[in-house]
């Protein structure tokens, strides 16, 4: 599975959404993206590729584009 | 060894284990069968105690050395032991700073030095491990407070301040952390005859030791078997609590 297989798996799989709703999927655009879906998306995505993000990355992982840029912090492209 | 043992397999990081009541935590953890990731702070330090104990015990006691406040290193070890065990059981948070001072003594830097330990490093703990624990939808987190943190006591103001947030601290994160299965409990111990008390206590014994229903001091080990209570599944329906183990001190 390539990184952005995976990283598409971990949204669609927490928040129930199809791959076409990925690219302008934001922080509270749908109500399973709340702060508690977040932390869930979280640790699915620290699961996925074996890292642990560290609180300013955790807060600014606000879209799904965005957390793209945040994963090259831990060496990952996606 | 019988595997009906507590803890067995169970992976169990303490944290202030080289000593007092963090290192009868781990002995009794690793009697107990758990798999203990034993912290100090001096590299080496406890490299033979914990080879001893994984013997005695058949279980595999592995000291990790870091200090508390150092978060890049915490964060580390806490991927250590996700890429050698997969998961995280249970967290001691005993690791501690003790003062006494009267509230017109109190310096400064000492208490932002014990908040960063008692407090701060202890949060960032909780963070990390729960992450992990969050997982595997399971887990137990104990916090040590103190009885000082529940009470108040006369010329401990800084100190227990630190430990009524770990009692504060221990209640918001049971509650957030409930839905993922993860409980976190505090234990409040009261006088506990460690070196480092006994050291203290010398001067005014008689006087505190009125203080305490059953008369004594309490043992490390008495400490433990509270820990090992809330970190084993003979606990699994308790979160949020504050278990005070002090001999029915009244301070
Ligand atoms: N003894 C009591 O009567 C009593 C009563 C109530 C609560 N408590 C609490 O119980 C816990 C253990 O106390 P104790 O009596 O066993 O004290 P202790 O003998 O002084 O041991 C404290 C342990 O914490 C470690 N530690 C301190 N700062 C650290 C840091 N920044 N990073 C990593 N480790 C650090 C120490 O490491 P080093 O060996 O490297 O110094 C030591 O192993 C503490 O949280 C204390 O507040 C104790």
């Amino acid at each position: 599975m390539s990184n952005l297989e995976k990283y598409d798996e971990v949204f669609m799989t927490n928040f129930q959404v199809s791959r076409e709703q990925l690219p302008v999927l934001t922080y509270q655009s749908v109500s399973v993206w709340d702060s508690v879906g977040h932390m869930g998306l979280v640790a699915s995505m620290e699961e996925s590729f074996g890292i642990m993000m560290d609180p300013e990355d955790i807060i600014g992982f606000s879209s799904y584009e965005e957390g793209k840029r945040i994963l090259e912090n831990y060496d990952i492209s996606v | 060894m019988a595997n009906s043992r507590l803890l067995d397999k169970k992976v169990c990081l303490i944290t202030g284990s080289a000593r007092g009541i963090g290192k009868a935590i781990a002995s009794r953890f690793a009697e107990e069968g758990a798999i203990v990731y034993a912290n100090a702070r001096i590299a080496g330090s406890i490299d033979d105690w914990a080879k001893e104990c994984s013997d005695k015990n058949e279980t595999q006691v592995i000291p990790v050395y870091f200090d508390v406040t150092d978060y890049v290193t915490v964060k580390q070890v806490i991927m250590q032991i996700n890429r050698e065990q997969q998961h995280l059981d249970v967290l001691v948070n005993n690791a501690g700073v003790v003062s006494y001072e009267l509230l017109g003594m109190i310096q400064p830097d000492n208490l932002r030095n014990m908040f960063e330990v008692n407090v701060v490093a202890m949060i960032q703990l909780i963070q990390l491990a729960s992450r992990l624990m969050s997982r595997q939808k399971r887990g137990s987190i104990i916090n040590i407070s103190s009885i000082v943190g529940v009470n108040g006591v006369k010329g401990q103001l800084a100190y227990s301040a630190t430990k009524g947030a770990v009692v504060s601290l221990t209640k918001s994160a049971a509650k957030e952390l409930a839905p993922q299965n993860i409980r976190v409990n505090a234990i409040a111990p009261g006088m506990i005859g460690t070196e480092r008390l006994s050291a203290v206590l010398e001067k005014n014994f008689s006087e505190r030791i009125s203080d305490i229903g059953l008369g004594r001091l309490g043992k490390p080990e008495e400490i433990a078997n509270a820990c090992l209570f809330l970190g084993s599944d003979l606990s699994e329906y308790i979160s949020g609590q504050i278990l005070g183990v002090d001999g029915c001190t009244v301070l």
